[in-house]
């Protein structure tokens, strides 16, 4: 080969070189402008406000900023607001309310560079028009407890306001549930409040741009299908990596994942995705070219237990159905140990959670003494019988057709056989689960579900006695399990007013005591949300809690 | 014929009428209502914000007074609002609707133009090698899971080869196009079609075999005519009066269309909108969408009388017949 060859063919390496190099460069600055989201759930309204909604959250977590938030550590923070009020720093000032109650005032400076995406400063004048929306009785927001305690907001000044609330509580200056609307253009449809959920500007011209004030604003919908979120053009805080994200809604699991597969969305979003078992799976089967990140969360699975089921209603087989169980072999056979066992419905990632309540470990003889003493005895192998010969039987009930439900369900069933407890298995389609049966008590005696928590979420609505549903308060309440506790009523109507952290925590501590110990409902494990991502995208840190991980978008990036 | 399309007519707004009852009716019996499906999503709302929700919804109204109310407003041309997809019931429906007509259209036209040609064929050739290969592709089709057919084709042609996208539509892509609009309906196609001719070639060669049976068709072969004369021209017309009458109550299954197809390929079209509706206890999106299948599976029932009297002259539906 001569010299001039050699020359020739190095060219014509360096050259091939040159171009594959920018070809990468090309695929890697696309790839870093656009960005694919699957997600399971579509909102049944983007309206911040009128009900609430997990998909919601997610897409509005792209194009609207809460005054307040609890971030990735679950601490409270501001994100419209400057800083946070406290009774340290004057931000707050305890006072009397008009008819001489303890109340308490509250003051906000909302961020001074703050705007909507069509150039309107965000001001008091949407804090307080987002006020009356959700006090009105007709405005259709679902949940309204909050606005209600509001007596009055002063107008300091075109960002700063004051509220005043008609009691003191813990959590008074946690303003994460006030999504601000823009007066500007919801007022006037505000004129008819009674038509206001189906004349929104938010659900009637979603991709008007004034509707948002986050780093990303909504230019595209197809009902049930996708959103389209592009740069705010006018957005003030650190300037996001991507140029466009599309949100696209695919109920299917199956489906969700060949969609990843294949290339047509770049992440499952942890928040609405695969299930646990799901995602095991899928991360044994193409770990080389997804990360799979497992955050346990605040979804506390459970089983309640009807108290007015006279067998139910003794202490010691409650006891005894939990000594039974080996909830961590659940945990680490069926989900890889990414579900933390639950000891009580507070999270251990919560500061109010006490490390000291009573476990029941697997133990098979505890469970038989309590039994025995409870008045139900075993011969050989049999089902555990009482005095009158009537066997130990239970119905455990779930949503037919949650895999991950019926499968643990049938591994609790054994495990009880074992101790001489015959369970037997009715499920119903989810509709006919929570529409009827267990929202009218109509359970026999086990209904397995899920709550959805926050951080220091007091469980009122869920084992107070005046929460019990009954015909007579037409079925409202969440205390399904009918559990009557003066003690602990007691606790659940002055934790929420206590100020003091030290007092609090002694109280939380005592109403988890309680709870493990009466065991009104058996702890099962706190879900776990898989968050699956391409490795190239760094940033999102899952929260755990029922704040997204869109919420903090701009930290998102392609890893260099 | 125009005062039997007039009788009919007027039988079919009465069966809407108490269809349009008895599915309200279903309905609103059906376990909970919509602040029971908002109180399981949300742990914060409380007695009170219940009690006003449904006041507000008009839940606390008995079901015949609510059924009176919606009646009174659809008559007057307002059917009402979708809760599910905060949105007048008709935009919600006429996006779903048109993304169904294209995708079920298509899929039967694709379907009866293989299948009635296949069905002919076996039925020309009974109990032949290519009778029994036809047969057994079609219990096949027939057999096969749609799901299962579905995520079979997206693994093939999307995850292993990477040819066509795995669901959704070309507008989620942000792709535009003819092309790429196709692109994205060839496999929810293919898995309708594969699973329609099955059932359309039985129905032809049933129909043509029978109709190959009859005397007038002994005599058109004794008259020496051909046997494609015979087959297309005699017996292919009076063997595609039962076939017409399946295909027309296709009709009313098109605009309710394929729950388990779209669901896979990600598709938004009618059959998942019924399903959303009537689990997400969207009285007014449930009601409309049912009654318009319903609506339909009349008007697909009318015309298959209509084209009985144009394929068979015998038939008439004049008083003195």
């Amino acid at each position: 080969m001569t010299r001039t060859l050699q020359t020739r063919l190095k060219r014509c390496l360096h050259m091939a070189a040159f171009f594959a190099l920018g070809l990468m460069l090309q695929t890697a600055t696309a790839l870093a402008k656009d960005l694919v989201i699957g997600i399971t759930q579509y909102p049944s309204t983007f309206h911040p406000n009128i009900d609430s909604m997990l998909a919601k959250s997610y897409v509005h977590g792209l194009t609207r900023r809460p005054v307040t938030v609890t971030d990735a550590d679950w601490t409270l923070q501001c994100m419209l607001c400057t800083s946070l009020p406290t009774l340290e720093n004057g931000g707050a000032v305890l006072e009397k309310t008009p008819d001489g109650k303890d109340g308490i005032a509250v003051t906000y400076r909302l961020q001074k560079d703050a705007v909507w995406a069509d150039g309107v400063p965000v001001s008091v004048d949407d804090v307080i028009f987002t006020w009356e929306v959700g006090k009105h009785p007709q405005s259709g927001v679902a949940s309204a407890e909050g606005y209600r305690r509001i007596l009055s907001i002063d107008r300091i000044d075109d960002k700063i306001f004051t509220l005043h609330v008609d009691r003191r509580t813990f959590d008074y200056n946690d303003l994460s549930s006030l999504n601000l609307l823009p007066a500007h253009i919801e007022r006037d449809k505000f004129n008819d409040p009674a038509a206001y959920r189906t004349q929104t500007t938010f659900d009637t011209a979603p991709t008007t741009l004034g509707l948002y004030m986050g780093p990303y604003v909504m230019t595209k919908v197809e009902t049930g299908s996708f959103m389209v979120f592009e740069k705010n053009p006018r957005w003030w805080g650190k300037a996001p990596a991507f140029d466009k994200i599309t949100v696209r809604v695919i109920e299917n699991t199956a489906t969700l994942e060949a969609n990843l597969l294949s290339g047509s969305i770049d992440m499952i979003a942890g928040e609405l995705g695969l299930n646990v078992d799901q995602a095991l799976a899928f991360e044994q089967r193409h770990s080389d070219r997804f990360h799979v990140q497992f955050n346990p969360g605040l979804i506390y699975e459970h089983i309640d237990l009807m108290l007015d089921n006279p067998i139910l209603a003794d202490r010691r087989v409650r006891q005894a159905l939990m000594y039974a169980l080996d909830r961590k072999v659940i945990s680490e056979r069926l989900f890889g140990g990414k579900q933390p066992v639950a000891d009580t419905g507070v999270n251990p990632l919560d500061w109010v959670y006490a490390d000291d309540v009573p476990r029941y470990p697997h133990d098979l003889r505890k469970a038989a003494e309590l039994l025995d003493a409870a008045g139900w005895t075993r011969r050989g192998n049999e089902v555990r019988k009482n005095a009158a010969g009537a066997p130990l039987r239970f119905t455990l009930m779930t949503t037919a057709g949650n895999r991950t439900r019926e499968l643990v369900q049938q591994v609790l069933q054994s495990q009880w056989k074992a101790a001489g407890i015959e369970v037997r298995i009715n499920n119903e389609p989810a509709r006919v689960f929570f529409g009827e049966t267990v929202t009218k008590r109509k359970f026999e005696a086990m209904a397995m579900f899920a709550w959805i928590s926050a951080p220091e979420s007091v469980p009122r609505t869920t084992l107070h006695s005046e929460e019990i549903p009954t015909e007579a308060n037409n079925w409202s309440g969440q205390n399904y399990t009918g559990y009557k506790n003066p003690d602990l009523d007691k606790i659940l109507e002055t934790i929420e007013l206590e100020l003091d952290r030290r007092k609090r925590k002694a109280m939380w501590r005592e109403l988890q005591h309680i709870y493990a110990t009466e065991l009104p409902a058996l702890p099962l494990y706190f879900r776990a949300n898989p968050f699956i991502m391409p490795p190239w995208l760094a940033g999102i840190r899952p929260t755990g809690h029922q704040y997204p991980t869109t919420l903090w978008v701009e930290e998102w990036a392609v890893k260099k | 014929m125009i005062v039997f399309l007039i009788r009919r007519s007027f039988q079919s707004l009465i069966v809407l009428l108490v269809m349009s009852f008895v599915i309200y009716g279903l309905i609103g019996l059906m376990p909970g209502d919509p602040v029971d499906l908002m109180i399981s999503a949300d742990p914060d709302i409380t007695s009170q914000d219940a009690a006003r929700l449904r006041t507000l919804y008009g839940l606390d109204q008995p079901l015949w007074s609510r059924y009176v109310h919606w009646l009174g407003s659809a008559l007057s041309g307002d059917f009402g609002y979708s809760r599910l997809y905060a949105q007048p019931v008709w935009d919600a429906i006429i996006p779903a609707l048109s993304n169904t007509l294209i995708l079920l259209i298509s899929s039967l036209a694709l379907a009866l133009a293989i299948a009635l040609p296949a069905g002919v064929f076996a039925a020309t050739r009974p109990y032949s090698l290519s009778d029994y290969g036809i047969n057994l592709a079609a219990f096949a089709g027939i057999s096969m899971p749609p799901f299962w057919l579905g995520i079979l084709l997206i693994l093939l042609f999307s995850v292993v080869l990477g040819w066509l996208p795995a669901g959704g539509t070309a507008a989620a892509s942000g792709s535009e196009g003819v092309w790429n609009h196709i692109k994205f309906l060839i496999l929810p196609i293919a898995s309708l079609t594969i699973a329609g001719i099955g059932g359309h070639t039985r129905y032809m060669r049933a129909s043509m075999i029978e109709t190959l049976r009859q005397d007038y068709i002994r005599t058109a072969r004794a008259k020496g005519l051909s046997e494609s004369r015979v087959v297309l021209g005699h017996a292919l017309r009076n063997a595609m009066i039962p076939v017409v009458t399946v295909i027309a109550l296709d009709l009313g299954v098109l605009f309710s269309g394929a729950l388990i197809t779209e669901t896979v390929f990600a598709y938004p079209g009618m059959g998942k909108l019924i399903y959303d509706a009537i689990m997400g206890n969207d009285y007014n999106l449930a009601l409309v969408t049912l009654l318009l299948a319903t609506a339909l599976t009349l008007i697909g029932n009318l015309l298959a009388d209509v084209a009985y009297a144009v394929l068979d002259p015998r038939i008439s539906y004049t008083k003195d017949a």
